[in-house]
């Protein structure tokens, strides 16, 4: 076969038509390229070199191995095929570009190496499968958020051409006809620097930056986003929280997953992404970004349950971006009135009841023993009892289950009674960081008078704050010995210090709260739990991972619903529940489920057919000694 | 006539207010228990003719001037002092409402005689005068005593029925002049009426909340009329918003709005939390529930243990027999 | 616009009040402290009017615990001063809230003459009367009370002010200046202002402070007794078939002034 590079064209040897193609290709690509990374570099830093050791890992997981993909399986397995096909095909391309710039060069072409070829035929075969089903998905079963744009077609297109000449020169090369060959060798270099001039330009723009944001990502995510004053405009944001928007698929996985959007508030995480790409693209353009571009009522919609993160391919950071602005709503003043109502009675009361401090441990009043205060004497487990457990009349009920349930234990546990408050983890969730810290620092003077081994909540928000975010306080709190009372009864039932008298043989049905599951990978206890008492589980579509929030995250409990709301993310989780086929109860592990399934139950009309339970109330029920075996009766 | 009781005759746009009534009331106790005259005073442009509802006072003091048309408390303050100067009544009676609250301060200052404001109770004891008032959002209650001097006390609405300030009886009337000042320093312009549109809850003295508890849309009917006769308006609890029965601006609670009505009928309402918040500072609290452990009794001062379908037409028609 | 704002702290009514032994006065060891809520909408309404006229906010406050946190907040939302009376012992009503304020403003340099004296309507222990109308009578300055809305077209010699009547119908009066007006709400909510920015304000700026005037009298009322009325921890429950019940509340209602 004639080497291309060597042939003369009109007079010019191929290498110098390469060159001159090349070098206008790798200049477009690099003027976009070079433009991004100076663009960043105003925005605020961020760290992101810490532990590279894990960085590394991430990248092998979620780009060579491509893992989050599967979640949807059919699109997976072609994205899979055409992700890998692209890594040789962009190794035998740059291989070849060299070999056909510098032809003296003693190397052979990459497809001249037989396992190479072999690679490239394979991959390109099933890649081009890989195209038709992505190609059937996006414009016949196109799923909700994935948009037909030009943009889209024009990328798909040039994959496709550019497997096709290759696949076809490889042929003629066999076949013995070099001016196919010649054509299509030069054809297939073509498409593939157009590719690459196009690449910065276009939304595969995410082929290029995932890989990057994929390394940067945050290895705590959901943290909130380092001190800020919040951010409004291009150079508020850091540096990070703006990749976001380079590194997009605009897949649309956050949409589906996202229970405000589903909803119908204001929020799609996609367009938020989306919105933060054309800020890098031109910052400044198109208005004020908080305000004009992203409205606040976007901002407040989320409900930070960590779903659109969990789910990103490319490992993109929404609520970091959420964050940042409500911090800066937040310095404004900018909060709506029942918002306001909620965080002034937090820093005035240490609850957002606006009730007394005093009045926190009241509902130990109808208990038939005394729980210990934890400030007077030692205890083994600490309780942080959280406030909707404590002020909420429908939770007491379960507060009070749980002090039996741990009496009964035989457990040494103290409260701090009304030196508690609340813990700021959802008020930090709404941007009012100094309130966060006010309240971190109240728990933590509190706490250092009290001597304990571990500190057990029930509540996954409470459990959430105390054993990620309040480590880098004063005290020499670690975090490390906090417990969610799930993981607390799953011991004690394992050790047999609690034992299933009478065992439970309903099928329940169990909802993963956010701040338990997603942001701390708690799956298994409660479940581990369920079981010991002898219910059979029936898992929810979604679960786990892909549990589906109530809705009352992030601080949106004390937040109006947004109106127009087509179906509130509580509703829908209990008409999930109820969908479940002989599953009467759903039990909740978090005592902001209670209330919020409790009342979509009654919005929903589904009172009758299902109970909403918590997990403690059931222990009750199978651990009671026979003879008080009624004593859950409930308010 | 010197010692006598007085009460501040209130009206506004040509109708005396059901306080003045209340103040009659409570006026008329407390002359009869220290023997002397109770006087009505009316203060006004054109409003002479209103003296006609005020027959349970002995006798009515009428000024009428032009500065007095609408009620501007600096020139009904200013009236009262000369009056009250003149003829040193025992005490004034004054109604803590929008339209007269500052009036009773200034003119105790203005005439340097002692006030106990927020009255709920005026009582005559060994010859003086004894006032319950409600301090802290009625945490407290303080006892105060006026001596034998000239007092002026503020009196919360409610304190004794209205009824038993009306009569048929036409009283006296004296008509009396006072001078004020010629360029007042503050001056009625206009009012403002309250937008058309929905009914704004927080405005309204009575609201009947209607829960899930009434079974369906068609039976708000029923709470619709009682509102009627009541002269106020009806709310609901969250569910019965969203599913359509009310519209948004009705809400009451956490995610609706936080009302204060004189009275708050809930009926069919179980009172969680989210719901109470809204509703739990309204002065009267009734609850109608078939569930005697509903939490709404926890916060209500009275409950009615029935079928809320049947109780509010049964109360519709007793209102409508009252008011004739 | 030169504009004082007069706040005072006033117990907390979620926590539980107490009575002293002498059973005539509250118990303040384990009272809340907290900014009169209508005083802080006037704080809002004088923001406000600065932000569309300029001028100055003075904000003036007899000395109570809590009140420097209270102080500071104020600056944080964009007052220009905070003026603290120190030297004063806790004193309940209207009546020596204002003889203090009257004092306080006439002899304490730079805070009159002021355009516009805002405060809150009434506080929930004005016993004696309340503090605005007595203050505008001592200062001898007009006086509006249950205000909702202050405008001012620039700077002149009048503001309108919005007062509240009953049905939701309000009505405007013109008010000469300087006057004091008794505010009953802003405009809109008062504003929320973050725990940082207070505390950047407590390292930035300071509180001055004036000495309270020796000699204030306190109210000439007596007061016999204090008392916590009984709670009502449940509902007082109606007996009784429909016709009968209905008869029970058209009393309660007529007895209360609701009929
Ligand atoms: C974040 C959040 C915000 C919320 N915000 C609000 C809010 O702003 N406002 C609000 O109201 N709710 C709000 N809720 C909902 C609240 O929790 C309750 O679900 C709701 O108030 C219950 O409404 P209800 O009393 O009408 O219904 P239910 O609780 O179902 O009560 C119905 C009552 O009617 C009684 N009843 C039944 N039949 C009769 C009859 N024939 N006669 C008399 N009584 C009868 C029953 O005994 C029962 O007590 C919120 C909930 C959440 C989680
Ligand atoms: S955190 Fe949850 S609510 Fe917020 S954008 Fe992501 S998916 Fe939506
Ligand atoms: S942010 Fe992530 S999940 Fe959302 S559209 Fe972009 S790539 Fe997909």
């Amino acid at each position: 076969m004639p080497d291309p590079a060597t042939t003369q064209y009109f007079g010019l040897p191929g290498y110098v038509v390469l060159w001159i193609l090349t070098l206008v290709a790798f200049y477009l690509f690099g003027i976009k390229v070079a433009y991004y990374v100076r663009t960043l570099g105003k925005a605020r830093p961020e760290k992101r070199w810490d532990r590279i050791g894990e960085r590394v890992g991430l990248v092998l997981t979620h780009v060579l191995g491509q893992r989050r993909l599967f979640n949807e399986p059919g699109i997976g397995i072609a994205h899979f095929l055409i992700f890998w096909a692209f890594v040789f095909y962009a190794t035998s391309f740059f291989w070849n570009l060299v070999k056909g710039l510098v032809p003296i060069l003693p190397i052979p072409y990459a497809d001249d190496v037989g396992w190479m070829a072999f690679a490239l035929e394979a991959f390109g075969v099933l890649a081009l499968v890989g195209i038709v089903v992505a190609a059937v998905r996006r414009y016949i079963l196109t799923p909700p958020r994935l948009e037909r744009t030009y943009d889209a077609t024009l990328i798909l297109g040039l994959i496709a051409l550019l497997l096709v000449t290759f696949l076809v020169g490889a042929a003629a090369k066999t076949r013995g006809a070099p001016g196919v060959y010649l054509w299509m060798w030069w054809a297939h270099m073509v498409t593939v620097l157009g590719f690459l001039a196009y690449l910065p330009y276009s939304k595969h723009m995410h082929l290029l930056a995932a890989p990057f944001g994929v390394f940067f990502s945050s290895l705590r995510p959901g943290a909130p986003p380092p001190a800020s004053e919040g951010a409004s405009r291009f150079e508020e944001f850091t540096w990070r929280e703006l990749f976001s928007g380079l590194a997009c698929a605009e897949c649309g996985r956050c949409d589906r997953a996202c229970p405000a959007f589903n909803s119908g508030f204001a929020l799609s995480p996609k367009e938020l992404v989306h919105k933060v790409k054309e800020l890098v693209r031109a910052p400044g353009a198109g208005g004020k970004f908080l305000g004009e571009v992203v409205r606040p009522e976007e901002v407040w919609a989320c409900t930070t349950c960590l779903s659109c993160m969990e789910r990103c391919p490319v490992l993109n950071e929404h609520i970091p971006l959420v964050l940042e602005m409500r911090r800066h709503l937040v310095s404004q003043g900018e909060v709506e009135t029942p918002l306001q109502q909620a965080m002034m009675n937090l820093n005035r009361y240490g609850n957002s009841f606006g009730q007394s401090p005093r009045a926190r441990a009241k509902w130990t009043a109808d208990l038939p023993f005394k729980i210990k205060d934890a400030r007077k004497e030692p205890v083994e487990y600490l309780w942080v009892v959280g406030d909707y457990a404590s002020y909420d009349p429908r939770v007491q009920t379960v507060t009070k289950a749980t002090a039996r349930v741990f009496q009964q234990a035989g457990l040494d546990f103290g409260i701090l009674y009304e030196g508690e408050q609340n813990s700021g983890n959802d008020v930090r969730r709404t941007g009012e960081e100094g309130l966060f810290d006010v309240l971190r620092g109240k728990n933590l003077q509190a706490v250092a008078k009290a001597r304990f081994e571990h500190v057990v909540t029930t509540d996954p928000h409470t459990y959430h704050a105390l054993k990620n975010e309040y480590a880098n306080g004063d005290g020499g709190w670690t975090g490390r010995n906090v417990l969610h009372s799930s993981e607390l009864l799953e011991r004690l039932l394992a050790e047999g210090k609690l034992s299933a008298h009478r065992r439970l043989d309903g099928v329940v049905t169990f909802h993963d709260p956010c701040y338990l599951g997603r942001y701390n990978g708690v799956y298994s206890p409660p479940r581990l739990v369920l079981n010991a008492l002898g219910t059979k589980l029936r898992e929810m579509p979604r679960n786990r991972r892909t549990a589906y929030c109530c809705g009352a995250g992030g601080g949106r409990i004390w937040m109006e619903d947004p109106p127009g709301v087509k179906e509130r993310p509580a509703e829908s989780r209990v008409r999930e529940a109820a969908g479940l086929h002989g599953v009467n109860t759903l039990v909740v592990a978090c005592p902001k489920d209670l209330v919020m399934f409790q009342d979509a139950l009654k919005t929903t009309g589904l009172e009758g057919s299902l109970a909403v339970k918590d997990l403690i109330e059931l222990v009750e029920e199978a651990a009671a000694p026979s003879e008080r075996s009624d004593s859950h009766a409930r308010a | 006539m010197s010692g006598s009781i007085w009460v501040l005759a209130e009206h506004w746009r040509g109708q005396l207010s059901e306080s003045t009534y209340e103040l009659l009331a409570l006026g008329r106790e407390i002359a009869d228990g220290l023997g002397v005259e109770l006087q009505a005073v009316l203060l006004g442009h054109g409003a002479a003719d209103l003296a006609k509802g005020l027959g349970k006072a002995n006798s009515v003091l009428s000024v009428d001037h032009s500065s007095l048309c609408e009620p501007v408390p600096e020139a009904c303050a200013a009236a009262l002092v000369q009056l009250i100067k003149e003829r040193r009544p025992r005490s004034v009676l004054v109604p803590l409402t929008n339209i007269s609250m500052g009036v009773g301060t200034l003119v105790s200052t203005a005439v340097k005689v002692p006030a106990a404001n927020f009255c709920r109770d005026v009582r005559v004891v060994d010859g003086g005068l004894q006032a319950t008032c409600v301090l802290y959002g009625g945490k407290i209650e303080a006892t105060v005593t006026m001596g034998a001097e000239c007092s002026i006390l503020g009196i919360w609405p409610g304190a004794r029925a209205a009824e038993n300030g009306r009569s048929d009886v036409v009283p006296p009337v004296e008509p009396v002049t006072v001078s004020l000042p010629e360029a007042p320093r503050v001056r009625f312009k206009r009012y403002i009426e309250p937008e058309a549109g929905d009914v704004d809850i927080t405005q309204q003295d009575t609201l009947v909340a209607v829960g899930r508890g009434m079974q369906g849309q068609a039976n708000l009917a029923l709470a619709e009329e009682l509102a009627e006769v009541l002269g106020g308006a009806v709310c609901g609890s969250r569910p019965v918003i969203d599913q359509g029965w009310l519209p948004l601006s009705r809400q009451v609670g956490k995610s609706g709005v936080s009302v204060k009505p004189k009275l708050y009928l809930a009926a069919g309402i179980s009172g969680a939390p989210e719901h109470v918040e809204g509703m739990k500072n309204a002065a009267l609290i009734i609850a109608v529930n078939t569930d005697p452990r509903a939490p709404i009794f926890n916060v209500a001062h009275y409950g009615i243990l029935a079928d809320a379908l049947e109780v509010l037409p049964a109360l519709t028609e007793a209102v409508r027999g009252k008011k004739g | 616009m030169n504009i004082l704002v007069l706040l005072r702290m006033i117990p907390d009514v979620v926590e539980e009040l107490e009575i002293s032994n002498d059973g005539k006065t509250l118990d303040r060891e384990f009272l809340r402290l907290i900014p009169n809520e209508t005083d802080d909408h006037a704080l809002e309404e004088a923001l406000l009017l600065k932000e569309r006229h300029g001028g100055k906010v003075t904000v003036v406050a007899p000395d109570a615990p809590e009140l420097d946190d209270v102080l500071f907040a104020c600056l944080a939302k964009g007052a220009d001063r905070a003026v603290k009376i120190s030297g004063v012992e806790p004193v309940m009503g209207g009546r020596a809230a204002a003889r203090l304020m009257a004092q306080v403003l006439t002899t304490a340099p730079g805070l009159l003459p002021a355009d516009l004296i805002l405060t809150g309507v009434q506080s929930t222990e004005d016993l004696d009367g309340l503090m605005a109308p007595i203050l505008s009578h001592l200062l001898q300055l007009p006086y509006v009370d249950n205000v909702t809305q202050v405008t001012a077209d620039g700077p002149g010699k009048t503001v309108t002010a919005v007062k509240e009547f009953p049905s939701a119908v309000r009505a405007e009066f013109d008010v000469q200046l300087p006057a004091v007006l008794g505010i009953q709400a802003a405009e809109k909510p008062p504003r929320y202002v973050p725990v940082a920015k207070v505390r950047a304000v407590m390292k930035s700026q300071h509180l001055e402070s004036a000495a309270a005037p020796a000699g204030v009298e306190a109210g000439q009322l007596e007061i016999l007794q204090m008392a916590k009325p009984e709670p009502a921890e449940h509902a007082e429950m109606l007996a009784g078939d429909p016709a009968q019940v209905a008869g029970k509340i058209c009393e309660i209602l007529a007895a209360r002034g609701v009929l």
